[in-house]
């Protein structure tokens, strides 16, 4: 049985014009990598593909959690199989309040005829927003309504700690946090960690690497990964520049 | 300044062929009605005969499906054979907290229960308090001449109400705790006239829930129900009606009308799930400086229902503030007329304003029908009004989806929150989440494709 999600020669369109141009990486369950790239190079068209978002239409390749095709499977469960996806722009959702929304997540994963246990499923998400210093009253506000942007990335993280996928995929998570929001999102990714669970964290900037230790760096650009190495990688990347990718890495 | 923005008249014409009713359908009661209630009575009936049958062309009867109302064969309902049942389904689904609990089926008292109200104030079955406090009702009860097109169901429900709640706040008189009234209603061809009547005298604080269900699901029952209530300076209220009656016969017109005094503050909120056909008139005025009107309402309707929804918001003082939210989730071959005229009267300076009704379409045949209307009469008014109809917004569905929720249950928890927005704006958590169930399980049991 594999144990890993497994991008091999991913090619995706949008409105025809295509954006993932035969990408091809691999997150071993129990790692951490990240994806450095500057904007518009196709990050979040990844993410987006992965999830299933119909915008995305996948031309060529596959995506492997374990030894699912989860290219085949509808939106709701891919996530069900353990896909997560933190997205770099979560949405609104009037009216919806976050514990509902957490509970109706949750209450997919069960069985039919089983219903959540609402004083556990409590007791756990209050826990879990001690962690990440989450207000209690955000049980009863409506999903990233009206929540600051730095808000809404602790709403992912908690999301992503109640739902506890094998493989999650954070997109820009760190992008609008302040230092002790980004330590706080770090935390609640660190504790996470484990052998049982692989992660691809994409961001813009190396900040977030201090405090998430990645295992392997990639660098993307053009819908592709162009260098893969370790650590240092993301170093170097914030030394020389993203013109240092596209200049010298990229072949003629 | 003034501008008027009211609909274009429509050219046809619908003549009515039903027959309206001839005798007036007096309900029997043991308690004395004074003098006055009795002249009140005949007063109303020659009115209701007088009166014309509504018409398309009556711009508060545009859109309208008229033949949804029809008199034949209609009587005053006869009493309800099996009160204890009744009792036990209004018992058992009711928010915990609540000050006092009445049950009313087919125009009569069958059940009461008194919690938690606070000295002074007067809760009685109407009937009971034309005898006991006539001086008191006689005050309050159906004095708005101004209709938004009900006249001849309000003229017919004076000539017969005897049925509903009085509920009087004296000075400084405050309840937070909710006062539920059930009015039940069945048989075939019955009518009920169900009447609430709320006075919070200065600074009082009081706060009713109407509940309406039918006996059984497939009767033709026709309910004219008419709610009056008053906030004297200082007055707060809250006035909840959560329709709920059988989507198979059940016809329902109820028509509010607020009176909101110095300082006051009025909360009203109809929750619409059941019933074939709705009519909902509100008018709302602000008589005195610093007056509030705040109207909400949530529905759902499937099948064919038809929700018509009539509102007025009067600002006839300077200073006073109104909004409203109203809110529709429309599925299959549903129907919903929104109409709602903001009116800022001459020398109603400093008025805030505001007006919104928003639809969202579940099925392409589902037909939601805005009329928003404003006049404006004075200045320095900060005034607004918009209707939006739409789908389900796709990404919100991905979005859940994304997190597992399979997407036929995606869209039924984004339309509940859509719905809950305007409950949410309500007092009192367990009421809401009463409510909020209220519309969660008529959600579970949603076929849309029916
Ligand atoms: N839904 C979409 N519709 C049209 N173009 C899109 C869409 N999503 C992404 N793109 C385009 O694809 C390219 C890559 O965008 P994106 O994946 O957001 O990059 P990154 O996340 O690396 O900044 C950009 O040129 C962007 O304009
Ligand atoms: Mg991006």
């Amino acid at each position: 049985m594999s144990q890993s999600l497994k991008i091999e020669n991913l090619h995706a369109t949008v409105d025809g014009i295509e954006i993932l141009k035969g990408l091809t990486l691999e997150v071993p369950k129990g790692e951490v990598h990240a994806i450095m790239g500057p904007n518009g190079s196709g990050k979040s068209t990844l993410s987006k593909v992965m999830a299933g978002h119909e915008d995305y239409t996948v031309t060529a390749g596959s995506v492997m959690l374990d030894d699912i095709n989860l290219l085949e499977l509808e939106i709701d469960e891919r996530s069900r199989a353990g896909f997560f996806l933190a997205f770099q722009y979560p949405h609104e959702i009037p009216g919806v309040s976050n514990a509902n929304f957490l509970r109706a997540a949750r209450q997919a994963r069960l069985p039919k005829g089983e219903e959540v246990d609402a004083v556990a499923f409590y007791k756990e998400m209050y826990l879990k927003m001690d962690e990440l210093g989450m207000d209690r009253k955000f049980t009863g506000r409506s999903v990233n309504e009206g929540f600051s942007g730095g808000e809404k990335k602790r709403n992912e993280i908690l999301q992503m700690m109640m739902l506890e996928p094998k493989y999650a995929v954070l997109d820009e998570t760190d992008s609008g946090l302040d230092i002790d929001a980004l330590k706080v999102v770090a935390e609640g990714v660190n504790t996470m960690r484990s052998p049982e669970r692989g992660f691809l964290i994409i961001t813009h900037y190396q900040r977030l690497l201090d405090y998430i230790v990645p295992d392997v760096v990639h660098v993307m650009f053009d819908g592709r990964i162009i260098k893969t190495g370790g650590k240092d990688l993301a170093l170097e990347l914030e030394e020389k520049g993203y013109d240092w990718v596209t200049k010298e890495l990229v072949p003629a | 300044m003034s501008i008027v923005l009211t609909p274009m008249e429509e050219t046809i014409t619908l003549e009515p062929t039903e027959v309206w009713l001839s005798n007036p359908p007096v309900t029997e009661s043991d308690a004395a009605t004074p003098i006055w209630y009795r002249e009140l009575q005949e007063k109303s009936w020659e009115r209701f005969k007088e009166l014309p049958v509504p018409t398309r062309t009556n711009q508060h009867w545009r859109f309208a499906d008229l033949k949804m109302i029809r008199f034949a064969d209609l009587a005053s309902a006869a009493s309800a054979s099996d009160s204890a049942s009744l009792i036990a389904r209004a018992t058992a689904n009711r928010p915990a907290d609540f000050a006092a609990h009445f049950v009313f089926a087919n125009n009569r008292l069958i059940h009461s229960e008194i919690v938690d109200l606070p000295a002074g104030a007067i809760c009685l079955p109407l009937n009971e308090a034309l005898a006991a406090h006539g001086d008191l009702v006689r005050g309050h009860f159906l004095q708005e001449t101004q209709t938004l097109g009900g006249d001849k169901f309000a003229a017919l429900h004076g000539a017969a109400t005897l049925s509903g709640l009085f509920v009087h706040f004296p000075k400084g008189c405050v309840s937070e705790k909710p006062i539920l009234v059930h009015h039940f209603s069945g048989g075939e061809g019955q009518l009920t006239f169900p009447h609430t009547l709320v006075v919070a005298e200065d600074n009082a604080a009081v706060s009713v829930v109407d509940v309406f269900e039918s006996i059984t699901v497939s009767e033709q029952t026709l309910t004219v129900g008419v709610v009056d209530l008053t906030a004297d300076r200082g007055g707060r209220i809250q006035y909840v009606s959560l329709q709920n009656l059988s989507d198979n016969g059940a016809k329902h017109v109820q028509i509010n009308n607020t009176r909101a005094g110095r300082d006051a503050a009025v909360k009203v909120g109809f929750i619409n799930l059941g019933a074939a056909w709705v009519r909902n008139e509100s008018l709302n005025r602000m008589t005195d400086t610093g007056a509030d009107c705040q109207i909400f309402s949530a529905n759902l309707a499937n099948g064919i229902q038809e929700y018509d929804q009539r509102t007025l918001q009067s600002h006839e003082a300077q200073h006073t503030t109104s909004d409203l939210f109203f809110k529709n989730a429309l599925y299959n071959k549903s129907r919903t007329i929104f109409s709602g005229l903001i009116h800022v009267k001459p020398g109603a300076h400093h008025t805030d304003s505001f007006q919104t009704c928003r639809n969202l379409l579940g099925s392409e045949e589902a037909e939601a029908n805005s009329m928003p209307g404003l006049e404006i009469d004075a200045d320095q008014v900060k005034c607004s009004h918009g209707s939006t109809s739409g789908q389900i917004s796709d990404e919100e569905i991905f979005y859940l989806q994304a997190r597992g929720i399979p997407a036929d249950d995606a869209r039924k928890i984004i339309s509940l929150g859509f719905l809950n927005e305007s409950i949410e704006k309500l007092e009192g958590d367990e009421l809401k989440a009463y409510l909020f169930a209220a519309v969660e399980r008529k959600f579970t049991h949603l076929d849309e494709s029916a």
